[in-house]
């Protein structure tokens, strides 16, 4: 009886009859009004701002598909033609290179987020496994993305990445020449990564959606770690984390600008305005600076299937890790022990990133020929950036097999605050 | 659930038995259709046809000079062809196959009567880069560049993250001065 007096009543506003229908109105009033702590950080902006790094990305990337060709003679002259004749192609080009770095620089600052306040204990999993789902699908739209210039690092960066399957018994051959669709990297590989690559975005979009549907069962973790007690220690989303998104919006975007107009090519490679050459390896090969503590690790290890392993390893590592961290405690501020393991951490990361940059053969601190392969690098086998990544490496997964089980057992824990409420109105006073 | 129930009962059990096997079989036959459907969008990700045609390449020897290398393209790999000096065959001899990592006498990775000529495809067992040729490295051969495998004159991995010995393709000699590889 009620429900025909409501379609009744809402027949004459065309709002509420569309509403009726299909709620999305009462949905998207929901995203406003979303509760969140009180208390969150700046901290808090990069989940934010990776979104809009994946629109920026999307948009640029369609406009860009409009000018570019995926064929091994036309793939490099499209991307010059992009950049010297079509209108405003320079831009939207550096957008969308530089936009790449700027992703995956805002999304690692997201995840160590995370690991310091602990953001992937429960109930916040599955949330916990969804970001890593995009993290991983980011990492493959960038890899196919960066071969489509068709430049030297193009094409050995995808020989040298698709060459990582065949370390696998048995079927590593047939899965390299089934990615290859050939005998080598190749047009046909050139066209099905183009076309990967116009899908994985929308991809991540769902994903992302995902991600949101997960974050808004439990709500945002916060500094503190502990969770809301109640209406007074939660804020609407709108206007109050609004409004500060976007102000995290304007500072990104000014970081975003110095690199688009003043160092467009700082975080890109020189070999790859080269044209591809299938004949001639270049010297040094390295991939783009957001998957260097990868490379480093993958070549920390003596052993083909093991490098390969290690490498996916220190990934998928990420999916056990709320099983792994035995503290009930999220929030790293009331961890004093933790603290100095996460800071380490961090170093060893940015170290892994500086060693996956440097050749394996180098010595640290003397210059990258100083002891390369003429045999001098065995006297001073201490320095060598392949001992430091090994090190390195050994943290890596220390900090998330040892040194995390075995914290939340020894550390002793600072008091908890009794709400979130409580130390934000006590600072105020 | 039990198909031998006795005729007293009423029919419902027998009856749910046969629509249980029905819903599952059916179910199964689609299950097998779907994943039917499936094999041509993951096959036509394999070579195609006239990717595998291009597969053999004929070469002549006779412009290469005793201790020169030229690199051809076979199936869009480099193969290394080098003509080797007697000092380079004769190092390649002299290693013990104990200190190899993928043992193999250097006769095994030349034809008989021909082994000046070493033919391999030039692409690092380790990554697939193009490794350096003209004695490189530690053992006088060739050396990867990517994350700095040492082959010796023979091509066989010495020191380095690479397992196996650069690729020796099939060949054949044609006459001493022609080969066909592939």
């Amino acid at each position: 009886m009620s429900k025909t007096n409501n379609s009744e009543s809402s027949c004459c506003n065309p709002v509420e009859w569309f509403e009726s229908r299909f709620p999305i109105l009462s949905w998207m009033e929901h995203q406003k009004e979303y509760p969140a702590p009180r208390n969150l950080n700046y901290w808090w902006n990069f989940g934010s701002i990776a979104g809009i790094c994946l629109v920026v990305q999307i948009i640029t990337g369609i406009v860009l598909a409009m000018h570019y060709t995926p064929h091994v003679s036309m793939a490099f002259d499209s991307v010059e033609h992009i950049m010297r004749d079509v209108n405003y192609g320079w831009l939207l080009r550096y957008v969308h290179a530089n936009g790449a770095s700027m992703f995956f620089l805002v999304v690692y600052i997201h995840i160590f987020r995370g690991l310091y306040y602990g953001s992937y204990k429960a109930p916040r999993e599955v949330l916990w496994w969804l970001g890593i789902v995009i993290l991983l699908l980011m990492m493959a739209t960038a890899f196919m993305g960066y071969v489509l210039p068709w430049g030297q690092m193009s094409f050995w960066g995808a020989t040298v990445i698709t060459n990582l399957f065949s370390a696998f018994p048995v079927v590593g051959e047939h899965i390299v020449s089934w990615l290859w669709g050939g005998f080598s990297v190749d047009n046909p590989t050139l066209n099905r990564f183009f076309s990967l690559h116009f899908l994985l975005p929308f991809v991540i979009f769902a994903v992302v959606f995902l991600h949101l549907w997960a974050l808004h069962t439990h709500g945002s973790n916060n500094p503190l770690g502990i969770d809301a007690k109640g209406s007074q220690d939660k804020i609407p989303f709108h206007p109050y984390y609004t409004i500060k998104d976007y102000f995290g919006f304007g500072v990104f975007f000014m970081l975003f600008s110095y690199f688009v107009f003043f160092a467009p090519n700082y975080l890109g490679h020189p070999d790859n305005y080269t044209p591809a050459n299938p004949m001639v390896t270049p010297p040094h090969i390295v991939p783009e600076w957001y998957f260097l503590p990868f490379y480093a690790i993958l070549r920390a290890i003596p052993d083909k299937l093991g490098g390969v392993l290690m490498m996916f390893a220190s990934i998928l590592v990420l999916f056990v890790l709320p099983w792994l961290d035995s503290c009930k405690v999220r929030s790293g501020a009331f961890r004093p022990t933790f603290k100095w393991f996460f800071a380490l951490f961090v170093l060893v990361c940015i170290g892994l990133g500086v060693m996956g940059g440097k050749s394996p053969d180098g010595c640290y601190g003397s210059g990258a020929d100083a002891c390369t392969y003429n045999g001098q690098g065995e006297n001073i086998t201490l320095l060598t950036n392949l001992f430091i990544a090994r090190g390195l490496t050994a943290y890596y997964f220390a900090y998330f097999l040892v040194i995390l089980p075995l914290l939340g057992k020894y550390e002793k824990t600072l008091p908890l605050p009794k709400s979130i409420g409580e130390p934000v109105l006590k600072k105020k006073a | 659930m039990n198909a031998t129930s006795t005729p007293s009962n009423d029919n419902r059990p027998a009856d749910e038995t046969r629509r249980d096997f029905l819903v599952l079989t059916a179910q199964a036959m689609a299950g097998i259709g779907a994943a039917a459907c499936v094999w041509p969008l993951v096959d036509q990700m394999n070579p195609s046809a006239d990717v595998l045609a291009l597969s053999s390449t004929e070469v002549d020897l006779s412009p290469i000079q005793e201790g020169q290398e030229i690199k051809v393209v076979w199936r869009g790999k480099p193969v290394f062809i080098r003509h080797r000096t007697a000092k380079e065959i004769e190092e390649a001899k002299e290693v013990r196959l104990d200190d190899l990592r993928d043992p193999q006498p250097d006769s095994a990775r030349v034809k008989e009567g021909h082994e000046q000529w070493l033919v391999m495809v030039g692409v690092c067992t380790h990554l697939g880069c193009v490794p350096l040729g003209g004695n490189k490295g530690d053992f006088d051969g060739w050396f990867c560049p990517c994350h700095g495998s040492h082959y010796d004159t023979s091509g066989r991995i010495r020191k380095g993250p690479a397992p196996k010995n650069l690729l020796v393709p099939d060949y054949v000699f044609l006459d001493d001065n022609r080969i066909r590889i592939g």
